[in-house]
């Protein structure tokens, strides 16, 4: 089977600049499911002609501005089994329906993954955080997209549901490229399993963008752990800098067993910058980003490790 | 490919035939003639098409009318009651908060949503709130004062329903 392509990578159908977003110049069926079968059954029966509709501020832009054309549309909002938040002892459950809204307004959120909750709140206006869905933003499978650094920082395991049932697939090996997941087209991401981290963990998000609204240039999420001083635990993830969101690995070994002092962290960010592939594009430079890199794992670290409970 | 949706729109039950790819937005002002929400971008980013569904602000133009089957639709239409302005609209005049008003029925449906949440706004809290609304004209400024001004007089009213 092929990799489901969420967003094609090639040229739209016309100019983007000339189309008119006005109407959705696109005619499709439509279909209001209620269970996560049903769901299943709909992607099953019409392939890579059909796509999921989520919070629709990803997809409906993109269907205006004709990169993508589906002939089924498929509204997973009403998927009760999709938008819940639960508790569930070792780790937090979300549904991937659940709007980014409900997500920020969650005291578990806000208390225990402080790095998603910043990630949540700084995106879009209140508007897009009313309608985007958590579930939308990792499939959209933009390398800029907010929750990932955070997801991965925290390693998130995606819970998929397909014709066959089942499975966990460990956030890190989710995404493949720019709009490119390991979904299937007969695939639903359904649920998100955050794991409670360890006591004493601080976490934290950083984003750097143009303007309020915009998507990051560069974002980073950081999880820390420390004993008197001394790294025993840390992850950090960034975006916007390669092809999709990554894990810092080198980074993050380097610092585990040491005290976080100037000097190290200084080296820590150069180490960084070796670890980013970034890209010019409209929002930035390669080089601003490979630069701002460091500077903002170096800030989210401290951040991090101010937040530490009992230090 | 359509269907017959019914919803409440500014109180009222409204049912009417709409097309699969039709926008709220569009039906809106075409066919149920409210004229409030405005088209800026028709992308996500100016906030001037905002309405409250189900009493949440969200966009119209990247809304499918099909969707909005049987819930409730508020915008600026709705606010006034036996043709007295809300309090937020009186604010936004008072202000002077208003230039061409393109953008204001907009920001008027977030700040309600605002003062809901939220009785005593501080200015960062406003900014904040309202960063998903640009306004070509105004700078901002007396929006955001006239924010702070409803938040006062909703404050006052509630206060004087208590001594009662
Ligand atoms: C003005 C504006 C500002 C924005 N700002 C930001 C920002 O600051 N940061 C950021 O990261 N993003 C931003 N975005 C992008 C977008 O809002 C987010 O990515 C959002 O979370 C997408 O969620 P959605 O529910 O709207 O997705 P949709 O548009 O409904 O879906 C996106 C894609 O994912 C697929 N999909 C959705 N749910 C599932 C599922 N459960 N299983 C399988 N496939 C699924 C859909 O088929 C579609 O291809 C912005 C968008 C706009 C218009
Ligand atoms: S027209 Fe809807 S956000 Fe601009
Ligand atoms: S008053 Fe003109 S755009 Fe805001």
């Amino acid at each position: 089977m092929t990799e489901r392509k969420f967003v094609k990578p090639l040229k739209p159908k016309v100019d983007v600049n000339r189309v008119n977003t006005r109407i959705l110049p696109v005619e499709f069926e439509y279909f209001e499911p209620r269970t996560v079968k049903e769901v299943v059954e709909l992607l099953s029966k019409y392939g890579s002609e059909a796509r999921i509709l989520a919070g629709g501020t990803d997809l409906i832009v993109r269907m205006k501005q004709r990169f993508i054309e589906p002939k089924y549309i498929v509204n997973i909002k009403k998927v009760k089994e999709l938008n819940f938040i639960e508790d569930r002892g070792d780790h937090l459950a979300i549904g991937a329906a659940t709007k980014l809204r409900e997500i920020e307004k969650s005291g578990i959120v806000r208390k225990r993954f402080v790095a998603l909750y910043e990630a949540v709140r700084s995106m879009a206006g209140v508007q897009i955080r009313n309608m985007a869905t958590i579930g939308g933003n990792l499939c959209n499978a933009s390398p800029a997209a907010d929750t990932a650094p955070p997801l991965l920082v925290f390693e998130a395991k995606l819970k998929i549901v397909g014709p066959d049932g089942e499975k966990l697939v460990p956030i890190s090996e989710f995404f493949l490229g720019p709009g490119k997941t390991v979904l299937k087209h007969d695939e639903v991401l359904a649920e998100i399993w955050i794991p409670y981290q360890p006591e004493g963990t601080g976490s934290a998000f950083i984003k750097i963008a143009r303007v309020a609204m915009d998507l990051a240039k560069v974002n980073v999420a950081v999880a820390l752990r420390t004993e008197e001083g001394v790294v025993k635990s840390v992850k950090i993830a960034l975006g916007a800098v390669a092809p999709t969101p990554i894990r810092a690995y080198k980074t993050e070994e380097f610092l585990t067993g040491k005290e976080l002092s100037e000097a190290t962290l200084e080296k820590a960010a150069e180490i960084v910058k070796t670890e980013v592939k970034p890209i010019t594009d409209i929002r930035s430079t390669a080089e601003y980003r490979r630069e701002v890199s460091g500077v903002i794992v170096k800030d989210a670290l401290l951040k991090a490790y101010e937040r530490i409970s009992g230090r | 490919m359509g269907k017959i949706i019914r919803f409440r729109l500014n109180g009222r039950p409204v049912s009417i035939y709409v097309e699969n790819n039709e926008l709220l937005l569009n039906v809106l002002r075409e066919k149920l003639g409210v004229m409030s929400p405005k088209y800026g971008c028709g992308i996500g980013e100016c906030g001037a098409c905002t309405v409250l569904l189900d009493g949440e602000p969200v966009l119209s133009c990247l809304t499918l009318a099909v969707e909005v089957d049987g819930k409730d639709v508020v915008t600026a239409e709705g606010l006034a009651k036996d043709s007295e302005l809300d309090v937020v609209q009186r604010a936004f005049i008072e202000e002077g908060a208003i230039q061409c008003g393109y953008c204001i029925p907009g920001f008027i449906l977030v700040a309600k949503k605002l003062l809901e949440e939220n009785p005593e706004p501080d200015e960062d809290f406003i900014r904040e709130y309202i960063r998903g609304n640009l306004c070509r004209c105004t700078g901002y400024v007396n929006i955001v004062r006239a924010i702070k001004r409803a938040a006062e007089e909703l404050k006052f009213h509630v206060g004087k329903n208590k001594q009662v």
